[in-house]
């Protein structure tokens, strides 16, 4: 690890303006992505930035028809989180998946958010419920928020504040673990709100968590695991690697879609 | 059995140290004026050195020196050795190839050492690091040993990579045997390489004294006797009496510290150079690179068989990936640790197994936890059980018309295998599986979808290594018996010194086992003391399921000649001839009289000898043995492994897992069966989870443990395990040994287990759920067509 500044502001404001300044700053949120690559010596941020003492940036809430998750709050507080647990215990599964303890009581799902790994669980959920990413600056639709590996829609200094989910009445996660890792080898998130039906596929794509508009369509006429049988997707444009080649990825997004509609309808 | 005797699972005594976290493992100590070390790696797999720029890197805060492999060859620091010579069929010697420890003119493998950075910090170290300029002629490199013939070469001394061409075995009976069998049965296999991780990393403390010119090397090693013996006679860094090799607390080690590694020859260098002590600690990613891997054979296998089952012949041609340079025990491995158990448990008539060792850039490789033997293993249990299902014959029932049944049992490969009885293992096995019950399991599980299977492996292992003089026939450069001190102190505690060392086996606790119930003293009165070479007398260290089997042998004899001398102490103080001293339960009696002496008594009257004239009885209590092996030991049993595969993602569950092991005398069997649980994890690693990757240009895609998957607890069931027991008629205790049974049986009976749920043998380790998927791809069309 290379020496860097260490900033704990108490406001979002506060770290917005350090932000500022230090244009090669990084947020730290859960560090669970940031630290390891900085301890190998691949990432060098002049300064970090700890948002854990920001006030107002954690916790669960239902607000009206969505469910309000502050950017800070850790993924065993949204999976264990008693609301969410009564009102749409699907999004709960999420974080539930996710690393060991030790990670799920440090990682957050801003950080996660904004860090965008191909293969991490909560781009899946938040592309999965059509969520809204609120920043410091704005409101953004999960379907603008990612942009490509590792990449979003977020400007230089802007803050993940919230993640707004509309609740589904069903919905589901269906995760085949990396083995080494325990990342998504493939996730699949499937949602039903009214007409509204989605399917986003993370760890499978090149460029990252996508929807699968057959499976959505399929899913439309009846959102049943029986109306995806026998589907899967193309490979091309999927990861391919020692773990899983891309063939293998697109049939899992088959077996998992079925396996996620059967566990949100049941 | 006294309740802390042979037999009593009695508590481990290191425990309370370890679990409170008191342990002082090599990291932990601190010398006055400690230096950090940070090794300077090859970033290309093969490649020449045309310049080592180290200005900029000595100018950086906090460095004491940068040193290079020019410089060690200036200083005519010898190179690392493989001590144990294997020669061809032709008769030509192994081609070893020069290791320096840090490379001077070309580097062949991701990770190869070229420099060294001492600094006052770590972090002051690997800041200078990032410095230091080496300029590299990148060359072509080979990685897949069955490509490495035809590769660029990459040692001068071995044409073609090839380091030997060896068989053993008769090849023209064999052929005769196949020519003459109804059944063949063939097999090509590959025996993933593996990556050890040790829970605790590698690491090297270095010290100089100047005023009495001694070397001290504190160091994560299995054998530091051996370690100071290779140091001084081959590097020749001190001669023995100059060195100090202290092995503390070591955090496992599966045979990966067993070897002698350029760091801590680097780390005694630098320390002497600079006058000041010199710390290395290797980072996981570190361990990747650097650490020798294990297994990694590429094989061809072949079974003859007669109209029934009975097998005729057995035909082995195996190339072994011995990595850029030959480690300390790598050359035995593929050969007199794997050809030699290739009889199995069964009567084989002709065996003949040829093995080819190959060079590749790539990290050493050397014994992982089972050396040779699971390799064997998988190969004799994989091919038994696909011939029994090409002949639709019971697997199970196929190994019972085969099995062994009578001892000594002299087999085409070497070994006298002296006492065993596999058909009673493999019965309580089956029994404990409910292997009866297993088609109702498997209909059970078909209703969900579910493909279920059932895989033997009836493995035999060759433990207790070893009579020396047998090994020394076969090329090893060492004795392999044990050495042991015991030391009655005068109030009756007592110390003793085992050659052996520890690092996770529980000996503090076994060893003093052995005391309490042959001196009839508590437990807590006794201390065990290895791992430092200024302490205890030469030792051979710890591997191959070795140390209860060689050492505490050792111990017995060094007990045996204390009781005798203590006797005659006794007879003195008890006013009566020697032969008439009984001694029980910690206390002497004069035969047919109540005139007794305790324990303690007569320690003190060793040591205070007033009651004896020094000229015919010397005074003291403390006796030394050295015990060489008559024969390996030969633990063997049955493991019976049942999964479910989950057809639709490939993904395998074991369900169940049956463990009936022979291991002769069992010590302490809460410390067995631990042993038994780690070996499957590990076994169960290398079959569904493990496998070391390079690509083509030889970087190590599995170079953390974000891509390499070591087992957890998620992956394994509650085992069933139970022992049978014949003794060891080779060593006074009847002990075989019980460290590396799991992992030479589990990889077998998982992919035997695998192949039965899924109807096809083509499923190679680690049988992820990809690979076990894409096996189900190959054969659901040819089911289909056949349908």
């Amino acid at each position: 690890m290379y020496d860097f500044a260490f900033h704990r502001p108490t406001t979002v404001r506060q770290a917005a303006g350090l932000l500022a300044r230090n244009p090669e700053a990084k947020l730290l949120a859960g560090g669970h992505s940031l630290l390891p690559v900085m301890k190998q010596r691949l990432a060098s941020p002049s300064a970090l930035i700890d948002l854990s003492l920001v006030e107002g940036l954690a916790g669960v809430e239902q607000k009206g028809r969505s469910i309000v998750i502050g950017a800070m709050t850790r993924h065993a507080d949204v999976a264990n989180s008693r609301v969410l647990q009564e009102v749409m215990p699907g999004l709960a599964m999420v974080p539930a998946s996710i690393g060991d303890p030790q990670v799920r009581n440090r990682g957050t799902i801003g950080g996660s958010l904004a860090n965008n790994d191909p293969n991490a669980d909560y781009p899946a959920a938040v592309l999965g419920l059509g969520a809204t990413i609120i920043t410091n600056k704005r409101r953004i639709a999960a379907d603008d928020f990612f942009t490509g590996l590792f990449s979003t829609a977020l400007e230089e200094g802007e803050i993940i504040t919230k993640v707004s989910f509309p609740i589904a009445k069903k919905a589901a996660y269906e995760k085949f673990k990396h083995p080494a890792s325990g990342f998504a080898l493939v996730g699949v998130f499937v949602s039903k709100r009214g007409s509204e039906i989605r399917v986003a596929v993370t760890g499978a794509g090149a460029n990252g968590v996508f929807r699968v508009k057959s499976f959505e369509d399929a899913l439309k006429k009846r959102f049943a695991a029986k109306s995806l049988e026998g589907m899967s997707i193309p490979a091309t444009g999927l990861n391919s690697d020692i773990h899983g080649s891309a063939e293998y990825r697109a049939h899992l997004v088959g077996v998992l879609a079925r396996r996620a509609v059967a566990k949100a309808t049941a | 059995m006294s309740a802390t005797g042979i037999g009593a699972a009695v508590r481990r005594k290191e425990d309370i140290r370890f679990v409170t976290g008191r342990g002082q493992y090599t990291d932990d100590i601190a010398r006055p004026g400690e230096t950090r070390a940070v090794f300077v790696r090859s970033p290309h797999a093969r490649a020449r050195i045309r310049q080592v720029d180290v200005s900029a890197a000595k100018n950086m805060p906090g460095v004491v020196d940068v040193l290079t492999g020019r410089q060690l060859a200036a200083d005519k620091i010898g190179n690392l050795i493989c001590g144990w010579m294997i020669h061809s069929k032709d008769g030509s010697p192994m081609k070893m190839a020069p290791h320096p420890a840090l490379a001077a003119e070309t580097v062949n493998f991701v990770g190869d050492p070229v420099a060294v950075v001492i600094a006052e910090t770590v972090a002051q170290a690997r800041d200078a690091a990032e410095r230091v300029k080496v300029d590299y002629e990148v060359l072509p490199a080979v990685v897949d040993p069955a490509k490495a013939r035809s590769g660029p070469q990459i040692h001068a001394v071995a044409p073609g990579n090839t380091i030997y061409e060896w068989a053993l075995g008769d090849s023209k009976a064999v052929d005769a045997a196949f020519a003459a069998a109804r059944h063949v049965t063939r097999l090509d296999i590959i025996n993933n390489r593996l990556i050890p991780n040790a829970i605790e990393p590698r690491a090297a403390l270095a010290e100089y004294d100047a005023g009495t010119d001694r070397l001290t090397l504190w160091n994560t090693s299995q054998n530091p006797h051996v370690a100071r013996l290779v140091i001084s006679a081959f590097v020749g860094l001190a001669p023995e009496h100059k060195l100090r090799v202290i092995a503390p607390d070591v955090g496992g080690g599966f045979g990966s510290k067993i070897f002698i590694y350029p760091e801590e020859v680097v780390c005694l260098w630098a320390a002497r150079k600079l006058r000041r002590p010199v710390k290395w600690t290797a980072e996981r990613s570190e361990s990747f690179l650097a650490d020798a891997h294990g297994r990694d054979h590429v094989t061809h296998a072949e079974l003859a068989l007669d109209a029934h089952g009975k097998i005729l012949a057995l035909r082995v041609k195996t190339i072994a990936n011995l990595g850029a340079y030959m480690s300390t025990f790598s050359s035995s491995v593929p050969t007199y640790l794997y050809a030699t158990l290739m009889s199995g448990q069964y009567d084989i008539p002709h065996i003949y197994c040829e093995v080819d060792a190959v060079y590749t850039n790539t990290v050493p490789v050397d014994a992982y936890r089972g050396a040779g033997r699971p390799e064997a293993t998988f190969v004799v249990e994989r091919l038994v059980e696909v011939a029994a299902r090409e002949m639709g014959i019971d697997p199970a029932e196929l190994r019972e018309r085969n099995f062994i049944k009578s001892f000594p049992h002299q087999t085409p490969v070497i070994m006298t295998y002296d006492a065993g009885d596999y058909h009673a293992s493999l019965k309580k096995a089956m029994e404990l599986a409910d292997v009866k019950g297993f088609n109702k399991r498997k209909r059970e599980s078909a209703r969900r979808g579910k493909l279920r299977g059932l895989g033997y492996s009836t493995y035999i292992e060759a433990c207790g290594i070893a009579p020396s003089r047998a090994v020394g026939s076969l090329g090893c450069g060492v004795g392999l018996w044990e050495s042991a001190e015991v030391r009655v102190n005068p109030t009756g505690t007592v110390e003793v010194l085992t050659g052996t060392h520890a690092h996770g086996q529980g000996h503090e606790t076994t060893f003093a086992q052995l005391v309490s119930e042959r001196l009839g003293i508590p437990i807590e009165n006794v201390s065990v003391v290895h791992g430092d070479t200024d302490k205890v007398q030469f030792g051979m260290g710890t591997y191959g399921s070795r140390s209860a089997a060689v050492g505490m042998s050792a111990l017995v004899k060094a007990i045996d000649k204390v009781i005798d001398k203590a006797k005659k102490v006794a007879a003195h103080m008890l006013e009566a001839s020697e032969g008439d001293i009984e001694f029980k339960d910690g206390k002497f009696t004069v035969a047919g009289t109540d005139k007794s002496a305790a324990w303690g008594e007569v320690a003190l009257n060793a040591y205070i000898a007033h009651k004896f004239a020094g000229q015919d009885l010397e005074p003291g209590l403390k006796e030394t043995a050295f015990y060489d092996p008559t024969n390996f030991t030969f633990p063997a049993g049955c493991h019976i492994c049942e999964v479910e595969v989950d057809a639709e993602t490939g993904k395998t569950e074991i369900v169940n897992w049956t463990a009936v092991d022979d291991f002769g005398t069992v010590v302490n069997p809460m410390i067995v069966e631990g042993q038994v649980h780690g070996g499957i994890a590990q076994g169960v690693g290398q079959a569904l989870l493990e496998g070391a990757v390079y690509d083509n240009n030889g970087q190590l895609v599995t170079g953390s443990l974000m891509d390499y998957t070591m087992p957890r607890a998620y992956d394994l069931p509650s085992f069933k395990v139970g022992l049978t027991e014949t003794k060891s008629p080779s060593n006074p205790l009847g002990i075989k040994g019980c460290g590396e049974a799991g992992a030479i049986a589990a990889p077998a009976a998982v992919i035997n287990a695998i192949t039965d749920a899924i109807g096809s043998e083509d499923v190679s380790m680690p049988a992820t759920a990809a690979t076990v998927w894409a096996a189900l791809q190959r054969v659901q069309p040819a089911r289909r067509a056949a349908a």
